[in-house]
C-alpha cells in the first residue's frame, strides 16, 4: 500500500442521518418508511403553488439533542436558508437548510483507538434540513421519483478535519451512530439511507502545515464501503502526488462493485447554490428553560457507559463493548446486575456471558430486539443466583430458559415444580458414584489403561442415575478419587 | 354600488344575490374586451348564490354572505384554475384552497372568477400575461395598471362587489389607483399568505379592492388574522374596525407627508392633485409635516434586488415535473431547462436572470446583502415617522395611466411606477390607496396613506374621513 511514513491523510466527514420524527420537518406528512410511494405527500412537501413550510418543533429538539451529546454551543437564535438547486426529486428547486447560523457548532466527539486511548474528533456543526425524494433510475423505462422521502427531516453533522485515517473514519462514524441509537432520534441504518456520509480527503507530506487539495467522495451507503473508499481515495492521490501529478478539486463518486471512486463533478462544474435566508420561515429561537430540559433528558452515551460497566462491574472491554453497543441490551444488563442481593464480580460475568450467548442467539433467531423479548431482568437474575450458588446446573439452565421466556414463570418456581433443584449432597452422589463404579467393571479397566474420554461416560451414567440434577462438580471429585 | 349598500337591500327583500350575481355575470360577458377575468366560476357563483339568499330568509347571514366576489389568480382555488397569468401553471388546477379562500367560504361569500394578472404578478401595467393585456375600463387604449389589473378593473366596472389581489411592491395600490377604486395593503404578516403563489415571499401581501371603506373593512376582517399555515403571520388580534369618524378630531392628528426632492418624479397632474388635498387637509386643523426619508433613490433598486432575488427561488418549483405544463421533449432535451424556457414570459425571465445574478456567489455581498442592508434602513425610517406622526400622506403613482405598450420595452420606467409604493412593502407597514381626484382625461387620481404596523383600524377610520371631504 502507500507510503504511510511519508505521507498523513487528512478526512474531515459529513454525515447525514434522518430523524425519527413522526410527521416531516415541514409539514404534517407521516415519515414512514417503505410506504407506497407518493402517498406520504401534501402540497407543503410537493412545492404546490403557494404552499408554505411550517416548523416541526422535534426536528429542533433533536438537533438540540445531538449538539449536547456533541459537546456543541446551541445557538440561541438560528435561522433556515434556502439551498437552491435545480433537480427533479427536488419538488421547490431548493432545500431547506441552514447555512451560516447552524443551530450547534463547535462540539466533539471522543473516539476509541484501542482499549487504552482515546481521540477528539471535533464537529464543526450540526444543522437542521430537509430530505429530498428518490430518483429511481431505470434504464427501461423512465426516472421514476418517490417524494415520500422529500421533507423527512435530517440533521448534517460536519467534522472538523481531525481524522487521519480510514480506521478512525470507521470508528468516528459507529460512535456517532451510537450516539444517534442512544438518543432515540435515529434509526441510523446506513442501509435504509437513514445515515449517509460524505467524506473530505486530502494528504500531506508529514511534518507539512498546509493542507493539500481535498476531493469530496460521496455515496458510501455501508460502513465498509466508507473504509474501503477512503483507503483507496488515499492511495489515489498519493499516488498521484508520487507521479508529479496535481490533485484537482472535484468531488468523486465510489463505485462499489469496481472498488474504485471516479469524478463526479470537477470544481468548474460545482454548483452555486445560491443560499439566503428562508423568508418563509421565522427564526428559531431556543428558550434556555427548552435546551435545559433537553439537557435533563440526555442519556449517559455509549462511551462513558462503556467506562462504567468496565469500572463498576469489573468486565473487560470487550464484553462491554458487546454490551454497550446496543442501547437497550445494556440497560437490560445492568438492571439484571441490579435485582442481585449481593453483586459480585462472578455473577456479573456470567450476566455478561449468558446474555452474549443465550440472548443475543435468540434475538439474531427470532430477529427481535430485546425489549420485544418476553425475559425480565428479574427473571434472568434469579437464573443466574441459582447458577451460581450451585441451586442448578447450567445443562439445566439451559433446558429451562425457553420455558422461561415462553410462559415468564420465574426460574425457582420452574426448578420447584419440576423437581430440578442440583443435588450437591456429597454422600449420596458418592454413593452412586461408587454404585457405577462397580456396574462397569470393563470401562473402568479401559479407563484405568489409558481411555481417558470414558471419563464423560461415567459422568453420563450418574447424571443418569440423579435426572441430571447431581452437581458435576461433584461427581468429578468423586470419580477421579475411585478412578485413580 | 358597494356590498354594504347591497345587503341592507337584501335584508329590506329589495334585492337579491341571484339576481345581483345574474348583473355581474352580465357585465362580464358584455366587457369581455377588457379581458379582467382568465377563468370564470359562474355555474358554482349562481349555485351559492341560491344558498346565500336562502340564508337571508332564514334571518341567518354570515359576515360576507352574498359578497360577489373577484380572485387574483395566484392565490389557490380548490378545483378552480390558477395560472398566475403564465404559460407554464395555464391548467393548473389546485388541490387546495389559499387560507383567505378558505375564510372567504365560510363567512359566505361568492367567487365569480379568477382575475387576470401579469405573470407571476411581475408587472406595473398588466401587459405581461400569457392571457393577454387588460384594458382600462374607461379607455382601452389605457393600461389598468397591474400586476392586480383584472382585480381593480373587475371591481371598477361592476363585474363584483369586492376582488382581491397581492402587493408585493404596489400591485394592489396602483391599479386601484389607476382604476378609481380603494386598494388596502394591510400589514406585512396580517393576512395569511398560505396558498398565495409566491414572487417575493418577504414582500408578498394579500389586500382588497373595493368601492367604499366599508367594504374593505368587513372583507379585511374576515381574512385578516393568524394562520398556523404561515409561520410569518402575524399573531396579533385583529380588532372590528368600527368605522366611526365622528370621533375623529382632526386637531389632533398628525400627518408627515414628502419633500418636493421626492416628487420630482411626478406629473403635473398628479401633483395637482395632491397639493389640493394638502390644502383641504390643513383648512381641517390636521397639522402637516415634510419628513426626511433618507436613501429615497435606494428604494426602487432595493425593491428589485430583493424581490427578483426571492423570486429566482420561488419560481424555481416550475419544473413540469409534478404540474403544470411540460415542454415536449426531443432526444437530449432537458425537461426542466426546456419547460422553463417555453413556459416563462420575458418579463419573468428577466427577473429569474436578475434575481439570480444578485444571488450568485462573488455577487451576494455587493447586492443581496447591501439591499438586505437597506432595507433595514427603510423600516427604521417608517418606526421613526410612526413615532411622531399618525400617517404618511402621498401619492400612490408619480403619473396617472398610460398607453399600453407606451413603457413595455423600456423596464426601467416601468419599474419607475412602484416609486412610491414598493417601501411600504420594503417597511411592512400598512398602506392604502383611495381615489381623490382625476386627470384631465378623467382618469382617477389615487393617494396614499400609510401607518404603523398593525394600525389598520386607524387607518381605515382616517381613509373614510379623506373620502368624505
Amino acid at each position: 500500500m502507500y507510503n504511510q511514513d511519508k505521507y498523513e491523510a487528512i478526512i474531515g466527514l459529513e454525515v447525514h442521518s434522518q430523524l425519527l420524527t413522526e410527521s416531516k420537518a415541514f409539514c404534517t406528512c407521516s415519515t414512514k418508511f417503505g410506504d407506497t410511494p407518493n402517498t406520504n405527500t401534501c402540497p407543503v412537501c410537493l412545492g404546490h403553488p403557494g404552499a408554505l413550510p411550517t416548523l416541526n418543533e422535534k426536528l429542533v429538539e433533536y438537533a438540540i439533542k445531538m449538539g449536547l451529546a456533541t459537546n456543541c454551543h446551541i445557538r440561541q437564535s438560528s435561522i433556515f436558508a434556502r439551498k437552491n438547486y435545480f433537480y427533479e426529486d427536488l419538488p421547490k428547486g431548493y432545500q431547506i437548510s441552514q447555512y451560516d447560523q447552524p443551530i450547534c457548532y463547535d462540539g466533539f466527539i471522543e473516539i476509541e483507538l484501542d482499549e487504552f486511548s482515546t481521540k477528539k474528533i471535533g464537529i464543526t456543526r450540526i444543522h437542521m434540513e430537509e430530505d429530498t425524494g428518490k430518483s429511481i433510475h431505470d434504464i427501461d423505462i423512465d426516472t421514476l421519483l418517490d417524494f415520500n422521502r422529500c421533507g423527512i427531516p435530517l440533521i448534517e453533522i460536519v467534522s472538523e478535519p481531525d481524522i487521519r485515517s480510514a480506521d478512525e473514519a470507521y470508528k468516528y462514524l459507529e460512535q456517532l451512530r451510537q450516539i444517534l441509537l442512544y438518543l432515540g432520534i435515529s434509526t441510523a441504518n446506513m442501509e435504509e439511507g437513514a445515515l449517509r456520509c460524505d467524506a473530505n480527503i486530502s494528504v500531506r507530506l508529514r511534518g507539512e502545515k498546509n493542507f493539500g487539495t481535498k476531493t469530496e467522495v460521496k455515496n458510501l451507503n455501508s460502513f465498509r464501503n466508507v473504509q474501503k473508499a477512503i483507503e483507496y481515495e488515499i492511495q489515489r492521490q498519493i499516488e498521484e502526488i508520487e507521479s508529479g501529478n496535481i490533485i484537482h478539486q472535484e468531488t468523486r463518486l465510489w463505485d462499489a462493485a469496481k472498488h474504485q471512486t471516479r469524478v463526479m463533478r470537477t470544481k468548474e462544474m460545482a454548483h452555486d447554490y445560491r443560499y439566503f435566508p428562508e423568508p418563509d420561515l421565522v427564526e428559531v429561537f431556543v428558550e434556555d428553560k427548552f435546551q435545559n430540559e433537553i439537557l435533563n433528558t440526555l442519556p449517559e452515551l455509549p462511551l462513558q457507559k462503556k467506562k462504567r460497566f468496565i469500572k463498576d462491574y469489573s468486565i473487560n472491554n470487550y464484553d462491554a463493548t458487546i454490551l454497550v453497543n446496543d442501547y437497550d441490551l445494556a440497560n437490560f444488563y445492568e438492571n439484571t446486575i441490579k435485582c442481585f442481593s449481593q453483586p459480585d464480580k462472578n455473577k456479573n460475568k456470567l450476566v455478561s456471558n449468558w446474555i452474549q450467548t443465550e440472548v443475543l442467539r435468540i434475538l439474531s433467531e427470532q430477529n427481535i430486539s430485546i425489549n420485544e423479548l418476553n425475559l425480565s431482568a428479574n427473571n434472568l437474575s434469579e437464573l443466574i443466583e441459582l447458577l451460581a450458588s450451585d441451586k442448578i446446573s447450567s445443562r439445566i439452565a439451559k433446558d429451562i430458559f425457553p420455558e422461561i421466556i415462553s410462559t415468564g414463570k420465574n426460574p425457582n418456581a420452574i426448578i420447584k415444580e419440576k423437581n430440578l433443584v442440583q443435588v450437591s449432597d456429597d454422600a449420596l452422589i458418592e454413593s452412586i458414584v461408587k454404585k457405577i463404579i462397580d456396574e462397569n467393571p470393563d470401562n473402568v479397566q479401559k479407563y484405568k489403561n489409558g481411555k481417558n474420554n470414558l471419563f464423560g461416560f461415567f459422568v453420563g451414567q450418574v447424571m443418569k442415575e440423579t435426572q441430571g440434577k447431581a452437581n458435576p462438580k461433584i461427581i468429578n471429585k468423586f470419580l477421579e478419587k475411585y478412578l485413580s | 354600488m358597494d356590498y354594504t349598500t347591497f345587503r341592507k337591500q337584501v335584508l329590506d327583500k329589495e334585492n337579491s344575490v341571484v339576481e345581483q350575481t345574474k348583473e355581474f355575470i352580465k357585465s362580464i360577458e358584455d366587457k369581455t374586451h377588457l379581458n379582467s377575468f382568465i377563468t370564470t366560476n359562474f355555474e358554482k357563483a349562481l349555485e351559492k348564490a341560491s344558498e346565500s339568499d336562502k340564508r337571508f330568509l332564514e334571518g341567518e347571514p354570515r359576515k360576507l354572505e352574498g359578497m360577489i366576489i373577484a380572485i387574483k389568480d395566484n392565490i389557490s382555488t380548490k378545483g378552480l384554475r390558477t395560472t398566475c397569468g403564465s404559460k407554464i401553471l395555464e391548467n393548473y388546477v389546485p388541490i387546495y384552497d389559499a387560507t383567505v379562500v378558505e375564510r372567504l367560504n365560510k363567512a359566505g361569500a361568492i367567487i365569480i372568477g379568477k382575475t387576470n394578472m401579469d405573470e407571476f404578478a411581475m408587472g406595473s401595467s398588466n401587459e405581461t400575461s400569457y392571457f393577454g393585456a387588460v384594458h382600462h375600463p374607461l379607455n382601452s387604449d389605457y393600461v389598468p395598471g397591474g400586476s392586480s389589473g383584472g382585480s381593480a378593473v373587475s371591481v371598477a366596472a361592476d363585474m363584483a362587489f369586492t376582488a382581491l389581489g397581492s402587493d408585493t411592491g404596489g400591485s394592489i395600490r396602483q391599479p386601484a389607483a389607476f382604476c378609481g377604486n380603494i386598494g388596502f395593503k394591510p400589514t406585512y404578516g396580517r393576512i395569511s399568505r398560505y396558498g398565495l403563489v409566491a414572487f417575493a415571499s418577504s414582500l408578498d401581501q394579500i389586500g382588497t379592492f373595493a368601492n367604499s371603506i366599508e367594504d374593505t373593512a368587513a372583507l379585511y376582517e374576515v381574512i385578516a388574522g393568524v394562520d398556523a399555515k404561515d409561520s410569518t403571520s402575524a399573531n396579533i388580534p385583529v380588532e372590528d374596525t368600527m368605522l366611526n369618524i365622528d370621533n375623529l378630531n382632526p386637531k389632533e392628528l398628525k400627518v408627515a407627508i414628502l419633500s418636493d426632492v421626492e416628487l420630482k418624479n411626478c406629473s403635473d397632474e398628479v401633483l395637482s392633485v395632491y397639493y389640493s388635498i394638502l390644502r383641504k387637509i390643513e383648512q381641517q386643523g390636521i397639522s402637516i409635516e415634510e419628513v426626511s426619508f433618507d436613501n429615497f433613490d435606494a428604494f426602487i433598486p432595493t425593491y428589485y434586488i430583493v424581490a427578483t432575488a426571492e423570486a429566482s427561488s420561488n419560481l424555481a418549483r416550475f419544473d413540469g415535473i409534478r404540474y403544470g405544463y411540460r415542454a415536449e421533449l426531443q432526444n437530449g432535451d432537458d425537461v426542466i431547462v426546456k419547460t422553463r424556457s417555453e413556459g416563462f414570459g420575458a418579463e419573468v425571465k428577466r427577473r429569474i436572470m436578475l434575481g439570480t445574478y444578485v444571488l450568485s456567489s462573488g455577487y451576494y455581498d455587493a447586492y443581496y446583502g447591501k439591499a438586505l442592508k437597506a432595507r433595514r434602513l427603510i423600516y427604521d425610517n417608517y418606526k421613526k415617522i410612526f413615532n411622531q406622526f399618525d400617517f404618511l400622506f402621498l401619492p400612490t403613482t408619480p403619473t396617472p395611466p398610460f398607453k399600453i405598450g407606451e413603457k413595455l420595452n423600456d423596464p426601467v420606467s416601468m419599474y419607475l411606477s412602484d416609486l412610491f409604493t414598493s417601501s411600504a412593502n420594503l417597511g411592512s407597514v400598512p398602506a392604502i390607496s383611495i381615489p381623490l381626484g382625476a386627470s384631465s382625461q378623467g382618469f382617477s387620481v389615487g393617494m396614499q396613506i400609510q401607518s404603523n404596523h398593525y394600525e389598520e383600524n386607524k387607518l381605515l377610520n382616517f381613509s373614510k374621513y379623506m373620502l368624505s371631504l
